[in-house]
């Protein structure tokens, strides 16, 4: 299968030839395909925040390319224009970014930059709007009387307006409560689902990762030792330890019912296969 | 964005570092005093070998204090075109070129050199004192030295603090402007094209939410304060206790020799 987002030999050096010099990326390759749920993390400073603004074209290679289903989005001024349009990105904390007077001008500031018309505009900030479930009647209010959760539901649509065939967002739920957090990673998924977008999320909550990810990537300095599904990943528990992450609490469960000497599968990691496992292993009936 | 190398302090051990920040303060104002004062090449050659002197000290390359020049070229442009051509020689002298409403004499060459040389001699002292001295230490050279204003009710400490927090929140506001920017350029911003009037409203987008953060940070800052009770400088004990040692008497009076020379020598009529 053709990747949709690729990068090759990625390297990216900050402030090059001053005393602040230091490596970002060191020759990443990942590849990224149509329709997948993709699951980044890392610790502060592996360079995670550093990639994902490679991918739509805000930062630029030292060396290595970056390629927009196959196309090196630095190729042309249009094709890097483009690249902004088809990657959309969400960065971390997007409700300080908010500026316009009203809820509705807010989100179609992207869609507005592309040069849409207003019909095709007003469908899709409605749209948008709809998806991270904000009523209608608070288009018209300033993002600025919003609570903390709305705001950041305002900021998520007006990347969702521009409806990029990669969605990429950073720990979307940072300073979230439980409920809030549910939300948008249903109103996410919903996204995903509906419009068969590729979505890439950077976190570093193990749970949320293993919840809702079909494949992780792990990145530590600069380099991806890590990728697979989340299965995999998480039976390198001692590996993930040392990179400074976790594994989910129900693998670190498992990991030491088997070390105890239990017979069971060693590639739990949610509370559902958790479930289903222990009902397995003491020979009850899963419904 | 991250470059800003104006006035940016460069940490060091020199004696020009250790030396107390108040001394650097008035011994850079009394070296400005003698600037004016300077009217000849000698008296030039005096207070430009001082600074020599100082830069050689403080282990601060020419290159860097260089660069610091570039952001003044057009004043000290403009000032030395005025200089040569506004300036009227002695009676008697013959101007050296005079074309339409363009005469340079002489004098105006050697005004227009002294300008170039005061200004960019000016500038390399104050720069001296910033690439020498922290901001936090010249925020309390200069509260400890206008502490004899709280007398006719100058709130001196208030105006230290404001001081510290606004150095302090520089790097902050400039990496809060680089991320709204690349937020805000995800979403299709240009900041980078079109005419004047565009890319003035195309801040828009970057001005709001920055000044919302700014305002919130206060707001924060502010309560923090606030809580750990602190009320203006009454009362209040410092963490850096500043002494005089033996050399910043000493620097003192080469400040003062310094003017009484220059001024003496311009008195000489050299």
């Amino acid at each position: 299968m053709e990747p949709i987002l690729e990068t090759k030999k990625l390297c990216h050096i900050y402030s090059p030839g001053t005393p602040f010099e230091h490596g970002a990326l060191r020759d990443v390759d990942l590849a990224i395909y149509e329709g997948e749920f993709l699951g980044v993390m890392g610790r502060t400073g592996s360079g995670k925040s550093t990639l994902i603004q490679h991918l739509n074209g805000l930062l630029k290679p030292t060396s290595g390319q970056v390629l927009l289903r196959g196309e090196d989005i630095w190729a042309s001024k249009e094709s890097t224009r483009q690249a902004r349009f088809q990657v959309g990105l969400v960065f971390q904390y997007p409700e300080y970014q908010l500026f316009e007077e009203t809820v509705y001008k807010d989100i179609a500031f992207g869609p507005r930059n592309m040069g849409l018309d207003d019909g095709e505009i007003d469908r899709r900030v409605r749209q948008a709007a709809a998806f991270v479930e904000l009523p209608e009647s608070v288009l018209e209010q300033s993002p600025f009387d919003l609570s903390g959760g709305q705001k950041r539901r305002v900021a998520i649509a007006g990347v969702i307006a521009m409806e990029p065939s990669v969605l990429i967002l950073d720990e979307p739920t940072a300073g979230l409560d439980p409920v809030g957090t549910e939300h948008i990673l249903g109103n996410i998924r919903d996204y995903h689902r509906s419009k068969n977008a590729t979505v890439i999320i950077v976190s570093h909550s193990m749970e949320e990762m293993a919840r809702t990810a079909e494949r992780l990537v792990v990145v530590h300095d600069g380099r991806i030792p890590l990728q697979g599904p989340p299965r995999e990943i998480f039976a390198h528990g001692e590996e993930l330890e040392e990179m400074g992450l976790g594994v989910p609490q129900m693998a670190r469960v498992f990991h030491r019912l088997r070390a105890m000497g239990a017979d069971i599968d060693p590639s739990v990691y949610t509370v559902e296969q958790a479930r289903d496992a222990i009902l397995t292993a003491l020979g009850k009936a899963v419904e | 964005m991250k470059d800003i190398t104006l006035g940016q302090f460069f940490p060091g051990d020199t004696v020009v570092h250790r030396l107390d920040p108040r001394t650097k303060i008035v011994f850079t104002a009394l070296y400005i005093v003698a600037l004016f004062l300077a009217k000849s090449y000698v008296s030039y050659g005096v207070v430009l070998g001082v600074l020599a002197l100082c830069v050689a000290l403080s282990r601060i390359k020419v290159k860097v204090l260089l660069r610091g020049m570039r952001a003044v070229i057009f004043i000290v442009a403009i000032t030395a075109l005025l200089n040569l051509f506004y300036t009227a020689g002695a009676p008697g002298e013959a101007p050296l070129f005079s074309w339409w409403i363009f005469t340079v004499y002489p004098a105006g060459v050697r005004a227009a050199a002294f300008m170039i040389l005061r200004i960019l001699l000016l500038i390399s002292c104050t720069f001296l004192l910033t690439y020498t001295t922290s901001p936090i230490l010249i925020t309390d050279g200069l509260e400890r030295l206008l502490s004899p204003l709280k007398k006719i009710k100058v709130p001196v400490h208030e105006l230290a603090m404001m001081m510290s927090i606004a150095l302090r929140f520089i790097p902050t506001l400039v990496e809060e402007t680089d991320k709204i920017m690349s937020a805000q350029r995800a979403r299709g911003a240009d900041f980078d094209t079109g005419n004047l009037a565009r890319r003035a409203k195309a801040l828009v987008p970057l001005l709001v939410p920055l000044f919302i953060s700014a305002f919130r940070r206060a707001d924060e800052l502010a309560i923090a304060m606030e809580c750990r009770c602190y009320h203006g400088g009454e009362g209040r004990t410092r963490l850096r206790q500043l002494k005089f040692a033996a050399i910043d008497y000493a620097a003192f009076s080469w400040g003062i020799a310094l003017c009484v020379i220059v001024w003496a020598l311009a008195r000489c009529g050299l």
